[in-house]
C-alpha cells in the first residue's frame, strides 16, 4: 500500500532533480519511440542533445543557433512565470507575441526607409506595447466582469493569426514585392536589422533582453515587494487580500508584464531571425514557452536553462530530420513529454511517498 | 441561400463540438478541469482517420477514435488524480502530446481520402418536405450526438450513479466521507470525457473535412471548454452553444464563398471573436453553476 504524505515545504532537493529526471525519462521514452519508427534510438538521441552542440560538422552553424531560439522563448518564459505564480494562466503569449511582431513592424515600416538610430528602439518599443494591449483585453476582461483569462487569451491567439494573414498579405505587404505576401525585408534595411551583435554568436538584441529579463524578474521575485505581493496572490489569496493586495491590480501587472515581454520577443524576431513579416513567420515560441517556464520551475535562473535545453531540442530536432529522416512532429512530441514527465514526477517535490502495511485507522 | 441546406449544414459543423462539449461537461461536472481537449480531439481525428482508411469503415475510426482518445486522457487522469498535479498545467500539457502525436502518426495520411459516411435516412420523418432533410437526413454520429445529450442529461438527473458523480465535483470532502470513491468516479468521468473528444475530433476528419491535415481541429478544443461555461454546466445549454456556434462558422464560411465584401480574414476570426463576446457576456451575467470542486485536486489525507 502506498501512500502519499504532504510535506510541510516543497523538497529543495526534488524542486532540482525533477526537471532532470523528466529529461532522462522524456529520453527513454523517446528513444523507445524512435525505435518504434525504425531509427536508431541512441544515435537519434544524440543526434538531438549533443551534435547540435560537439558534431565537428554541423555545430559550426547550429551553435548560434541555440541562442537565436532560446532567446525569444526565455523572454516569454520570464513573464509567463510570473503570472503563473499569482495564478493568472495567460497561455495567448503566442497572440501576443504576433501582435507585438505585427505592431512593432507596423510603426518601423511607416518610417520606411529612415536610417535614424531612433526608429529600432522606437519599433521595440512599440512591439512592447503592441504585446502588452493584446494581453489587456483578458486582464481588463477578467478584473471587470471575471471572464476566464485561460479561454479569452487562447481565443485571442488565433484571432492575432488571422490579423497576421491579413497584414501580410495586405496592408503591411512589401509594395516592391511583386504582389508576394511578405512584408519589406528588415535583413535589407541595416538602420533596424536586428543582426548578430557578436559574429557567430547568435546573440542579438532580444537575446540581451533575455538575459536582462532574467535578471529583472530574480529582482522582482525575490527583493521587491511587488514579487512578494504576486507569490503571495498565488500561494495564499485571502491572505493576501488581507493584507491589502489588490487581485486586479495583480492580474493587469501579470499580463502586462507578460505581453509586453512576448510582444518585444515578437519584434526581435520579426526583425532578426525571421527578417520579415509572413504568415508563419511567429514558429509557436509561445506555446513553447508554456513548457520552458514550468520546466525551470517558474525561477528566473531555471526558466534560462530550460531555454537553452528547450533551443536545444529545437535543433537538434532539425539536425534529426536532416541526419536520420526523422518525422519533424516527433520533436513537438518529446516537447510535450517533457512537461508530462515533470508534472508526473513533480509529485516527489510535495509529498513524501510512504510505503504502509494494509489500512490504517 | 437554400434554408433547407443552411439547417443541415449547420447540423454537421456543430457536431464536433457537441461532442466534445458534453464530454467535457460531464468532466467538470465531476470537479475536474481538463484543459486537454483539444490534444484529445486532434488525437481522436488521427486516429479515426488511420483507422477508418486502414479498415475502409468508419465505424471502427469512430470506435478506435474513441478509445484513443480515452486512453490518452488516462494520462492526465493519472497524473492530475493519483499524482496530484496541477490540473492546468497537466491540461495544457496534454494539448501538446496530443498536438505533437497526432502530427507524429497523421504524417503518413496527408493527402488520403477517408471512406465516406453513408447518410441514414430516418423512416417515415426524412420523407417530410422541407423538414425532412433538414433534420432526418443526416449520418449517424448527428444522431448520435444529440442522444449522447439526451443520455447525459437523464444521468445526471435521474439515476443514482449521476447524483454521485455530481456530489463529487460539488463537495469532494463531503463525498469522500460517505465513503463515495472521489478518485474512481472522476477517472470514470475523465476516461468518457475523452473517448467524447476522440469522437468529436473523428468527426472533423471524416465527415466534416474529409481528410487529414495536420492541426485541422483549429482551436474546436477551446471552443468546446468554451461551451461548457456558456452552457452553465447544463446539457442543455451545451447543444444551444454548439449548435449556435455551428450557425456562426456555417454563415462566415458562406459569405466567404459568396464573395462578400468583408475581408476573408474578418470572417475566420469572428467565431473566436464571437466565442470571447459571449464569454463576456456570460461573466457579466455572473457565472452560476460551476461545480464546487471544479479545478481542486483531491487528496484523502489521514
Amino acid at each position: 500500500m502506498i501512500r502519499l504524505e504532504k510535506r510541510p515545504q516543497p523538497s529543495r532537493l526534488w524542486t532540482i532533480v525533477t526537471p532532470l529526471l523528466a529529461v532522462v525519462l522524456t529520453m527513454v521514452v523517446g528513444g523507445i519511440m524512435f525505435a518504434l519508427l525504425g531509427k536508431p534510438p541512441l544515435e537519434a538521441i544524440r543526434t538531438i542533445f549533443w551534435d547540435p552542440l560537439f558534431h565537428p560538422q554541423f555545430a559550426g552553424y547550429s551553435r548560434p543557433q541555440l541562442l537565436v531560439k532560446a532567446g525569444p522563448l526565455i523572454l516569454i518564459a520570464i513573464g509567463l512565470s510570473i503570472g503563473f505564480k499569482a495564478g493568472i494562466w495567460n497561455i495567448g503569449a503566442e497572440g501576443q507575441y504576433i501582435m507585438g511582431a505585427v505592431t512593432g513592424a507596423a510603426v518601423g515600416l511607416a518610417f520606411y526607409p529612415s536610417d535614424s538610430v531612433l526608429l529600432f528602439p522606437l519599433m521595440v518599443v512599440a512591439g512592447a506595447l503592441g504585446g502588452w494591449a493584446w494581453a489587456m483585453i483578458p486582464a481588463v476582461l477578467k478584473t471587470r466582469l471575471g471572464t476566464n483569462e485561460i479561454l479569452v487569451s487562447l481565443m485571442l491567439v488565433y484571432v492575432a493569426e488571422n490579423i497576421l494573414a491579413s497584414a501580410s498579405s495586405s496592408w503591411l505587404r512589401n509594395p516592391e514585392g511583386m504582389g508576394f505576401p511578405g512584408s519589406r525585408n528588415f535583413k535589407q534595411w541595416p538602420a533596424v536589422f536586428n543582426d548578430e551583435l557578436v559574429a557567430n554568436t547568435g546573440m542579438h538584441w532580444g537575446v540581451v533582453a533575455a538575459f536582462i529579463a532574467v535578471i529583472a524578474a530574480y529582482v522582482l521575485m525575490a527583493r521587491h515587494i511587488q514579487g512578494f505581493n504576486i507569490r503571495l496572490t498565488g500561494e495564499a489569496p485571502r491572505a493576501a487580500r488581507f493584507s491589502g493586495v489588490s487581485p486586479a491590480r495583480i492580474v493587469i501587472l501579470c499580463l502586462g508584464i507578460s505581453g509586453a515581454l512576448a510582444g518585444m520577443a515578437g519584434l526581435f524576431e520579426v526583425t532578426g531571425p525571421a527578417g520579415q513579416i509572413t504568415i508563419d513567420f511567429n514558429s509557436g515560441y509561445g506555446f513553447t514557452a508554456i513548457i520552458v517556464a514550468f520546466l525551470g520551475r517558474l525561477h528566473p535562473v531555471g526558466i534560462l536553462l530550460a531555454g537553452l535545453l528547450m533551443a536545444l531540442t529545437y535543433i537538434g530536432g532539425e539536425l534529426a530530420q536532416l541526419m536520420l529522416g526523422l518525422p519533424g512532429a516527433s520533436i513537438q512530441l518529446f516537447q510535450g513529454m517533457l512537461l508530462f514527465f515533470l508534472l508526473a514526477t513533480d509529485v516527489f517535490t510535495n509529498y513524501r511517498i510512504r510505503f504502509a502495511k494494509g489500512e490504517l485507522a | 441561400m437554400d434554408p433547407v441546406l443552411l439547417v443541415a449544414s449547420i447540423m454537421v459543423s456543430a457536431t464536433p463540438i457537441l461532442l466534445a462539449a458534453i464530454g467535457e461537461m460531464v468532466v467538470e461536472k465531476a470537479g475536474v478541469l481538463n484543459l486537454g481537449v483539444e490534444g484529445m480531439m486532434i488525437t481522436g481525428a488521427v486516429i479515426g482517420f488511420a483507422a477508418a482508411v486502414s479498415s475502409g469503415s468508419p465505424v471502427i475510426g469512430f470506435l478506435a477514435a474513441a478509445l484513443g482518445a480515452a486512453v490518452l486522457s488516462l494520462s492526465f487522469g493519472f497524473l492530475t488524480q493519483y499524482l496530484l498535479s496541477n490540473q492546468v498545467a497537466t491540461g495544457l500539457g496534454l494539448t501538446l502530446v496530443g498536438l505533437g502525436l497526432s502530427a507524429l502518426v497523421g504524417a503518413s495520411f496527408e493527402g488520403v481520402r477517408a471512406p465516406g459516411l453513408g447518410k441514414l435516412w430516418i423512416p417515415g420523418l426524412a420523407e417530410i418536405p422541407m423538414i425532412g432533410p433538414m433534420f432526418f437526413r443526416h449520418d449517424f454520429m448527428v444522431y448520435v450526438s444529440l442522444l449522447l445529450v439526451a443520455a447525459v442529461w437523464a444521468f445526471l438527473k435521474y439515476t443514482r450513479a449521476g447524483l454521485i458523480l455530481r456530489a463529487v465535483g460539488e463537495d469532494h470532502e463531503s463525498a469522500h466521507a460517505l465513503g463515495y470513491k472521489v478518485v474512481r468516479v472522476r477517472m470514470a468521468a475523465i476516461f468518457f470525457g475523452g473517448a467524447c473528444a476522440g469522437l468529436g475530433g473523428a468527426y472533423v476528419s471524416l465527415v466534416r473535412v474529409p481528410q487529414w491535415t495536420e492541426g485541422m481541429t483549429a482551436g474546436a478544443g477551446w471552443i468546446a471548454l468554451a461551451i461548457v461555461v456558456f452552457a452553465s454546466w447544463r446539457p442543455l445549454g451545451v447543444l444551444i452553444g454548439a449548435y449556435l456556434f455551428g450557425g456562426v462558422t456555417v454563415l462566415q464560411l458562406n459569405l466567404q464563398a459568396a464573395g462578400a465584401n468583408v475581408p476573408v480574414e474578418l470572417l475566420s476570426m469572428s467565431p473566436y471573436l464571437i466565442t470571447i463576446l459571449v464569454l463576456v457576456i456570460i461573466s457579466a451575467r455572473g457565472v452560476h453553476g460551476a461545480p464546487g470542486s471544479l479545478g481542486r485536486s483531491f487528496h484523502a489525507s489521514a
